[in-house]
């Protein structure tokens, strides 16, 4: 009997095994049902408005996450969208013979021509320069039409001329020599000269001349003004240019005419009254104007004759100025955007007649936007054969409007390209008697529905039945209700972006439910505020289940580290902010302890930068709470630059300060690493919430093992300071890489151990009991990961069933961080092809299902590998009974199976994280992927053994079931018929 | 397991300060083949009081050749105090043939706590606080100002068990110290029971411990090849058994022949029978119902 029970066991685990290597795969018609992806650009830096006689209307942008992407100029969808690598930042992008799209990245090195419709790179040329610089693009107006036209790059102090058709570089001049900065590079008039201007030193203006043709340089000028130079240089036209003098109290005019340097400098006080705050001159071009910033006023000035200033305009609330756009012959129009109260004011001037507007329009813009940062200005000619304009809003959540006509003509959230955190929160529980939902089926709909589905089934299904079977699917009302379902794959998804703006999404389809832009308070000058990150704050179960969760939000202001705090508290269901407060201590530390008052509040400790905790929520019970175990709050910090590790206990309530929620703290232990030997580079703890389903973990032939479960583990790697650059620029020899696991209550060090020949970039992942790691192996130049597991040794000799039911076990006695642990650790290292972004491990809600990692790797999709493949018990001829336990046989790198991409098809852009959230049904974890695009998908890495998946057809299940009891009836009928004729016989 | 294996080899155990132990001395020379450069030193000092307060330290060393002798202090402190010298640790400086520096043979010698250490101590017992030790980081520069120091704390009431009991693990990289864990060499339990030592000295458990090397990753050449010319060569399935893939026939298979036999058998019987009354009959069929069930409910039992 036992004997059988063991073969049955082995067939299920087999069968099993090989099920759950395609345990995560999908069908074509799944794609979509539970997953969604959206597609974002980040905030603009550059737009280009094209707009040819035929074909589409688009705009080209691009943007800080270093995307440049070609957007219907009507809807505002991409056409298509390139993200370049996270070191590739854009410096200028340009049209080039109408047809292709230039970029000029990573400071002057990259020039690439992308082809307009369809953004097929064209050509790519690497520019090498000597020393690094400010780097310019320029495409010089030529004066015949369909020339070859030649794009001037500035990059490296070196200026090459490159030709628009193949990305030859037809000349080079090195700029070093004469050790000029180079601001600006002028085309003359549209003719063959072209001006380099820069300062060489702080008194000294040069001037190049340079042929464009030729490549040859005609001329040196320089000119020396002992009021000495600052700021940016700044063209008002072809041969005026504006800058400060080093007081900033002087306008300098340097007037290039003739080809001789005039320099003439005027008192900011002639022009404008009140001179306080900061001075700037704002870079705009605006031919023939220039705009002074003083105080967040503006003042266009305008230059006549030789150097004549003249104060055109006064603006007095905050506004942005566009670049001028040639609008008819020699006609130059501007636009500017201020904002009066709830709406903004797009204004277009003519330069030359500035007194009146071309265009004055009110557009309503809704809230939570913020002022417009930047905005591109269009013109185009109307039905009645006026001048119109469109304007390309920057907004101060990234977001980006067109607007046209004094309306919002399309508006894209690209402010959620650039996400900082993810918290989840659930939704309310649907109320009885309101419905939530906008659209609930009837019966006959119902009905209609599951006839379908049973068509698809049973095969006899149309085209077009399949197709509407599909579009049934996807759209299925269910995912996208806004209540608590009952598996819980419904979520809110509470994002924190760069820009400091909150929104929630919806994890059914991902569309935004409310979004709001967090302002401290009172908004001053001093504070720019920089939102840090996110926090769970109030998650209500069962104590308090009629408040709403909210979230905590913490940032600082400027960006130096012991700037004063600012936090906001803020509804997770309708997006309120219920309180804030700005301006206080610095924060340096967030630490979310495990308690949680009365209304279900977590506790959290501040920590700020003179090493003192501030208590949060500032109640009295929450002091209570805190007092009750005041001597168990224990943290850490790591200083990556000293290589220090510090652990931190309470101590008292501060003396210095009255305030009953300061509390100063006590060094307890400190770790410091060698810096000449090591350099921390990447740190992972456990998350807070994981959810272990048992200590003890059964392994072949009946013994059991038991895992070190602490919460109070931290994973540390370092690496040797001379290979912390790039891979490949040291020898195997010269670089090493370290991994720590430390007890963070008393700085125990449980393992350290060194990698010879290996070096980062690290990407680490701590749950249970083990670590993942992955680095790079530089002696078999490959990638590879590591997995680390800790065994807790003290209770190993529990695994004796007598002592169990005598009771002389220790399992029940309480753990410590003061004893002494006694552990285990096994490790073992494999190849892996991919290079990784991220790296994730799944959760669920009972820590029963087994776990897979997810892995972002550098094409941007994530993979789902089975951890199993990751366990240091591997080996090349595992025991029957290993083999029964599901042990794989060893091998020395990690498979790929290309059917458990989790993202399937698609790419994850720019992917930078990925959150996992469990839902409320064991085999199910909702994972979440953010970098310029989001993705979310539901994964069940054991497959769905505990629910019927999602297009079981119910009505099947229920004619079979009535047919079944017919044919009960209709046999007992029969039968009874028969017997009484047998009977009767 | 390496680690293991050494850890108890190198487990080494020398009582009073007035016995010199013969201890095994363990060399690195063991471990110079195998390339491993992980070791454990460790030594068990109990301090009854010496007669005087002079440090204890030995300096005699079976044989003074060229490794050179170090020597770096303990400190400690009560609760807020400031630290002051505790002990004193003594090792061999050992130079390796490729250069490396490190430690062995290290001995500690503790100093006896004074009368005002005791107060602090018992003061420190009853607010359940902090005894914290630190040591320098570098041993070879203990002795230059602006050093820096790593330190460790363990709650005062986990010491005392009788005697004062304490565990010192100190993480050595080359003649870098990089933690210092310090504690109890038993368990600590949290609700931590007030316990005054019943002997004022000192137990002391001290370590070496310097990292572990990674295992190497394996390779197999013909795994790759393999990999190479076919793909995802790691996730096939293993080879099923002649039952495991066809289970599922041979069970309805077998139950047809036993029910089939049984039917044979029923058969037969019914032809001893031969023509007997009806009432006779119903009996053989019912037990022949009985025997056919019983293999096929045992079977979906065992499944």
């Amino acid at each position: 009997m036992v004997f059988t029970v063991k073969v049955y066991l082995l067939l299920f685990v087999t069968l099993f095994a090989s099920l759950a290597n395609y345990g995560f795969s999908l069908y074509e018609d799944q794609v979509g049902l539970m997953d969604w992806r959206q597609q974002y650009l980040g905030k603009a830096k550059h737009a280009l408005f094209h707009s040819s006689k035929s074909g589409r209307k688009r705009v080209v942008v691009s943007t800080e996450e270093n995307v440049i992407a070609s957007l219907d100029l009507r809807h505002g969808e991409i056409f298509w969208r390139h993200v370049l690598g996270p070191n590739d930042s854009i410096d200028g992008i340009e049209f080039v013979l109408g047809k292709y799209v230039v970029s000029l990245s990573s400071e002057g090195n990259f020039l690439r021509a992308w082809n307009l419709p369809d953004g097929q790179m064209v050509w790519e040329s690497f520019l090498q320069g000597t020393n690094p610089s400010k780097s310019l693009l320029l495409v010089p107006k030529s004066l015949k039409a369909n020339q070859e036209t030649v794009i001037l790059v500035f990059g490296s102090s070196c200026l090459h001329a490159v030709s628009s058709l193949d990305g030859e570089v037809i000349w080079k001049i090195d700029l070093t020599e004469n050790s000029v900065e180079i601001q600006k590079i002028i085309q003359h008039h549209e003719s063959d000269t072209i001006y380099a201007v820069g300062f060489s030193s702080p008194t000294q203006f040069d001037q190049f001349q340079i042929n464009v043709k030729s490549g040859e340089l005609v001329k040196h000028h320089t000119a020396t003004f002992s009021g000495g130079f600052s700021g940016e240089l700044v063209s008002v036209s072809d041969d005026v240019l504006v800058t400060l003098d080093a007081t900033k109290s002087n306008l300098v005019i340097i007037n290039l005419r003739n080809g001789e340097i005039g320099i003439l400098q005027t008192p900011i006080a002639h022009l404008i009254d009140e001179l306080s705050g900061l001075i700037e001159i704002v870079i705009s071009k605006l031919s023939g104007l220039f705009a002074v910033k003083v105080d967040s006023r503006l003042t266009l000035v305008r230059v006549k004759g030789e150097g004549e200033l003249e104060v055109v305009d006064k603006i007095h609330s905050q506004a942005t100025l566009s670049d001028a756009l040639l609008v008819s012959e020699g006609q130059h129009a501007a636009a500017l955007v201020q904002h009066e109260g709830s709406h903004v004011r797009l204004t277009v001037k003519l330069i030359d007649n500035w007194s009146s507007n071309f265009i004055d329009e009110n557009i309503v813009i809704d809230g939570h936007r913020g002022t417009v940062q930047k905005f591109f200005l269009h013109s185009y000619i109307r039905k009645d054969r006026s001048h119109g304009f469109r304007a390309l809003l920057v907004m101060e959540d990234h977001s980006l409007l067109l607007v046209q006509q004094g309306e919002v003509v399309w508006s894209r959230e690209d402010g959620l390209a650039s996400i900082v955190n993810v918290v989840t929160s659930e939704l309310p529980v649907e109320k009885k008697g309101v419905s939530i939902a906008k659209v609930e089926h009837n019966l006959i709909e119902w009905l209609q529905g599951h006839l379908l589905k049973l068509k698809g089934t049973l095969m006899i299904a149309s085209p077009e039945d399949v197709a509407a079977i599909q579009n049934m699917r996807l759209k299925s009302s269910d995912k996208s209700k806004m209540s608590r379902d009952h598996n819980g794959f419904r979520k809110l998804l509470i994002v924190l972006t760069k820009s400091g703006k909150l929104f929630a999404l919806h994890s059914g389809d991902g569309r935004i439910v409310w979004s709001r832009l967090l302002q401290p308070s009172h908004k001053s000058e001093a504070c720019a505020p920089r939102w840090l990150n996110i926090y769970q704050w109030q998650d209500p179960h069962h104590r308090a289940m009629d408040e709403n969760p909210s979230v905590l939000v913490v940032g600082r202001c400027g960006q130096s580290m012991d700037g004063p705090g600012l936090l906001s508290f803020v509804d997770t269901y309708t997006g309120r902010e219920i309180s804030s407060s700005s301006q206080i201590h610095s924060v340096l530390q967030v630490i979310p302890l495990p308690f949680t008052d009365s209304t279900e509040q977590r506790l959290h400790i501040l920590i700020d930068a003179q090493s003192r905790a501030h208590l949060y929520p500032q109640t009295s019970e929450a002091i209570s709470i805190l007092q009750s175990e005041f001597s168990n709050v224990y943290w850490y910090s790591v200083e990556a630059d000293s290589g220090v590790i510090k652990g931190h206990s309470l101590k008292r309530n501060c003396i210095d300060v009255v305030d009953d929620y300061c509390f100063e703290s006590k060094d307890v232990w400190s770790i410091i690493l060698p810096s000449e030997t090591e350099k921390i580079t990447a740190t992972a703890e456990r998350k807070l919430n994981e959810v272990v389903h048992t200590q003890a973990k059964v392994v072949a032939d009946q013994d059991v093992m038991y895992k070190y479960i602490s919460k109070n583990l931290l994973f540390l790697a370092t690496v040797a300071p001379k290979s912390s650059g790039e891979i490949g620029t040291t020898t195997p020899e010269d670089s090493w890489l370290v991994v720590y696991v430390i007890d963070i209550v008393n700085g125990r060090i449980l393992h350290r151990m060194t990698h010879h020949g290996s070096t980062g970039p690290v990407h680490a992942v701590f749950s249970e009991n083990w670590v993942v790691y992955h680095y790079f192996n530089l002696k078999a130049h490959r990638y590879e990961m590591s997995v680390v597991e800790i065994y807790d040794q003290s209770r190993a000799d529990n695994i004796d069933v007598w002592k169990l039911i005598i009771g002389k076990h220790n399992l029940t006695s309480p753990i410590s961080s003061y004893s002494r642990p006694e552990i285990l650790a096994k490790s073992q290292s494999y190849f892996f092809t991919h290079s990784v972004k991220a790296i994730s491990v799944t959760s669920t809600s009972k820590g029963i299902t087994s776990k897979q990692l997810l892995i972002g790797t550098i094409n941007d999709q994530i993979l789902a590998l089975d951890k199993r493949y990751l366990d240091p018990r591997r080996s090349i001829n595992p025991t029957q009974a290993e083999k029964e336990e599901g042990v794989i046989p060893l091998t020395d790198s990690l498979p790929i199976i290309p059917q458990t991409y989790a993202t399937h098809a698609l790419q994850v852009e720019g992917l930078r994280g990925v959150v996992t959230i469990p839902a409320k049904l064991e085999s199910t974890t909702l994972a979440f992927a953010y970098g310029v695009d989001l993705f979310f998908t539901r994964i069940t890495p054991s497959r769905t053994y505990d629910s019927l998946t999602e297009d079981f057809s119910y009505a099947l299940l229920l004619i079979t079931i009535v047919a079944l009891v017919i044919a009960i009836f209709a046999t007992w009928v029969f039968s009874e018929r028969k017997e009484l004729q047998d009977k009767w016989k | 397991m390496g680690f293991r294996c050494g850890f108890i080899f190198c487990l080494l155990i020398c009582s009073s300060v007035a016995f010199q132990s013969d201890e095994l001395l363990v060399d690195d020379d063991e471990f110079e083949g195998t390339q491993q450069i992980q070791y454990t030193d460790a030594a068990q000092t109990r301090s009854t009081p010496p007669p005087s307060r002079t440090t204890s330290t030995r300096r005699r060393f079976s044989d003074p050749d060229l490794d050179s002798k170090v020597q770096f202090q303990l400190e400690h402190s009560f609760g807020d105090s400031d630290f002051a010298p505790a002990g004193l640790f003594t090792a061999r400086l050992k130079t390796s043939s490729h250069g490396g520096q490190s430690l062995t043979k290290l001995r500690f010698s503790r100093n006896v706590f004074t009368e005002e250490d005791r107060k602090k101590f018992t003061a420190l017992l009853q607010e359940d606080g902090f005894y914290s030790v630190r040591l320098t980081t570098n041993v070879l520069k203990s002795q230059e100002p602006g050093e820096s120091y790593v330190y460790s704390s363990v709650k005062a009431r986990c010491l005392p068990r009788g005697e004062l009991d304490e565990h010192f693990v100190i993480h050595m990289d080359g003649v870098n110290i990089l933690a210092v864990n310090y504690g109890t060499p038993g368990a600590c339990p949290f609700p931590r029971q007030l316990r005054l030592p019943s002997k004022w000295s000192f137990n002391s458990l001290t370590f070496l411990k310097s990292g572990e090397q990674a295992p190497r990753t394996p390779i197999f050449a013909d795994d790759i090849l393999v990999g190479e010319t076919g793909e995802g060569e790691g996730v096939k399935p293993p080879e099923k058994s002649f039952w495991a893939k066809y289970w599922m026939y041979l069970i309805p298979l077998g139950l047809i022949v036993m029910n089939a036999i049984t039917q044979a058998m029923n058969m037969a019987e019914e032809q001893v029978g031969g023509q007997a009354a009806g009432q006779g009959q119903a009996q053989p069929q019912q037990s022949a119902a009985a025997i056919q069930r019983g293999p096929g409910s045992s079977t979906v039992r065992r499944r």
